[in-house]
């Protein structure tokens, strides 16, 4: 069967999430990822070795318009004539996806974290990561938009071919002002490893106590929503039912009480790690590692601590 | 300016979730079902916003049964003009953009507002699909709007950043946090809402594309393991060793 992959290559490096969506599609089928830019075909030939036999790229245009990016991506599953296609499900899938749903007449399933199931329902994050559901499509042709940090990339070592090739994106009926992209910063969505401080840090003044931690692992960090509320911290912060959800294999958090709604975008990460004065905070019901006592004396130790291991490792 | 607001409910954000019929059915015996906040917050404010500044009309949508209705009355109770119902049972994101643009086809609207995503299925999907039936560009996840003359200038979330861009209406727009600031309604909201129209339209029979076929709860966490807060080398230690993830 063959599968079509769309990733985004614009960045500075390829993210890991477009490593993610080819190993994702090489588990169903016979691998084509389209994409568009500037890329250079070493940069793009690392995905031949995560399972993609063909690479289409499309040169006439970089952005990420969510129209010009769904023509090209029909345009590419006509010709490779793929019946699957696979987005990773962050802001660019986010908007073309759906854009391509109905213009391809193909069943979407979004939020997806599994590979599909032997019955051919697809494994789907639901009710904020609180449950699972398992989805099936009823239509020939099917989207499926694979959450970030839901499967682990696999090598297969094989090659990729490139190919240049029009997509027949169009015109954009968007313009871009300005792109602000604080430098330096991981994406939360995209982030291993998360610091995240609540209320119980007092103020903005005290957030050297997350920061220091989170540049010594290497982490991104976030906050609980009063806290970006109160403009503690930026907005694209706050993580929960109504933030960003984020499913990283390490979660620190530093007093947070783990109110139901903010667990509902942090329950899905592999490791909590709770750090908070009150036993009794709901947040220890869902974290792995407890430590009960002051963030503004645990905080700095931790740091040091990770330090020393890094050091010694 | 006319401006269609699309509106969903949603289970109260504290609801705890479980399964009947052999988990394929979510158990709604006992839900306390709310406006879905992002559609409430952000969606209905910012139109109400744009329409304060520069004058028309703000209408919702929704597509479901008349159990909706309760949620319908309180966004025309923040200060929606009038609402229609499209009347039949959502199914899934396929089926409800396309009710939603069936309606909004004739309807002449300047500015479709959707939530980010409904906070039950968390699908993002009905706003994309929409300006793609309705032919219009589709901003997702902004951050703020503003409108000049037929030209709106967005802020809207990108990996890892933000970008500014403008766009020509109509349009259709999802709104995240930052979009607008919440409002609570008031006694003479509530009151005036009672006599704003509801209107209900048949369904244009969509099909649904997708179903789910069962669900299934995590697995319980086990125990917390405590660590002495005076001892951070302990947790590193197993943070590197057991748990594997430095
Ligand atoms: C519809 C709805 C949607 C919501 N969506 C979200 C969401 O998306 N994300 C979100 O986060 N919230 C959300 N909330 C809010 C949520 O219910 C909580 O109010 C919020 O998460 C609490 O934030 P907090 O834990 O930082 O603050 P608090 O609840 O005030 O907790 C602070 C914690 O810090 C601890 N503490 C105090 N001092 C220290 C110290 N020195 N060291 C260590 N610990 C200390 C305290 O014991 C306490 O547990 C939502 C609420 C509603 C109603
Ligand atoms: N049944 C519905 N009726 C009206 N609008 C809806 C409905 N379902 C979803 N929406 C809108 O579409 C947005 C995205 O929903 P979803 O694609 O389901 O995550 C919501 O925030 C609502 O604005």
């Amino acid at each position: 069967m063959s599968v079509l992959v769309y990733i985004n290559s614009n960045g500075e490096k390829l993210a890991k999430s477009a490593f993610e969506v080819v190993t994702y599609a090489k588990k169903i089928g016979e691998v084509t990822v389209v994409t568009n830019g500037k890329a250079d075909d070493s940069k793009l030939a690392q995905l031949g070795k995560y399972g993609a036999s063909k690479i289409l790229v499309d040169r006439s245009f970089d952005g990420i318009d969510e129209q010009q990016i769904m023509r090209m991506v029909a345009t590419a599953a006509e010709k490779v004539g793929a019946n699957t296609i696979i987005f990773s499900d962050d802001l660019i899938g986010k908007a073309v996806a759906p854009r391509l749903s109905v213009k391809m007449n193909a069943g979407l399933i979004t939020g997806a974290n599994g590979i599909p199931k032997d019955d051919g329902t697809v494994p789907v994050s639901v009710f904020s990561g609180k449950a699972f559901g398992f989805v099936k499509v009823n239509t020939d042709k099917k989207i499926i938009a694979l959450l970030p940090n839901s499967i682990q990339p696999e090598e297969t070592g094989s090659e990729a071919t490139i190919e240049e090739f029009a997509g027949n994106a169009g015109d954009t009926r968007v313009k871009v002002k300005e792109t602000k992209l604080p430098d330096g910063d991981i994406p939360l969505p995209e982030a291993e490893l998360v610091v995240s401080g609540g209320r119980g840090l007092k103020g903005p003044e005290n957030w050297a106590l997350i920061t220091d931690l989170a540049e010594v692992l290497g982490a991104a960090t976030a906050c609980s929503r009063p806290v970006s509320d109160s403009d503690w911290r930026p907005h694209h912060e706050h993580v929960g039912q109504t933030g960003v959800a984020i499913a990283p294999n390490l979660y620190i958090a530093a007093g947070i009480s783990g109110a139901i709604q903010h667990l509902a975008g942090v329950n899905r990460s592999k490791v909590i790690v709770v750090i908070n004065t009150d036993a009794e905070a709901p947040f220890f019901k869902a974290a792995d590692y407890g430590v009960v006592g002051d963030a503004f004396e645990v905080l700095p130790r931790l740091t040091e601590a990770v330090k020393k291991f890094k050091a010694s490792n | 300016m006319k401006i269609l607001v699309c509106i969903s409910k949603a289970p109260d954000t504290t609801t705890k979730i479980s399964f009947t019929d052999g988990d394929t059915k979510f158990d709604e015996s006992g839900v306390k079902y709310i406006v879905n906040p992002y559609d409430e917050w952000y969606a209905l404010v910012k139109g109400l916003e744009i329409k304060e500044a520069h004058g028309g009309t703000v209408t919702t949508v929704t597509v479901g049964t008349a159990e909706d209705e309760a949620t319908i009355r309180k966004a025309l109770a923040i200060g929606a003009d009038d609402a229609t119902r499209i009347d039949v049972k959502p199914e899934d994101g396929g089926q409800v953009a396309a009710e939603i643009a069936h309606f909004a086809k004739e309807g002449g609207y300047d500015l479709v507002l959707l939530g980010k995503e409904t906070i039950d299925y968390n699908g993002s999907q009905v706003g994309g699909m929409l300006a793609e039936h309705l032919d219009m560009p589709f901003i997702s996840l902004a951050e703020s709007m503003t409108i000049n003359g037929t030209t709106a200038t967005l802020d809207k979330e990108i990996i890892g950043g933000i970008q500014t861009v403008e766009a020509d209406l109509p349009l259709v727009v999802s709104c995240a946090k930052g979009m607008a600031e919440q409002r609570i309604p008031n006694m003479r909201g509530i009151m005036a809402a009672r006599k704003k129209p509801l209107n209900v339209v048949p369904s244009s029979n969509a099909a649904k594309q997708t179903s789910f076929e069962k669900y299934a709860l995590p697995a319980p966490k086990s125990a917390v393991k405590l660590i002495d807060p005076n001892n951070m080398d302990e947790l590193v230690e197993l943070l590197h060793n057991e748990a594997k993830v430095i």
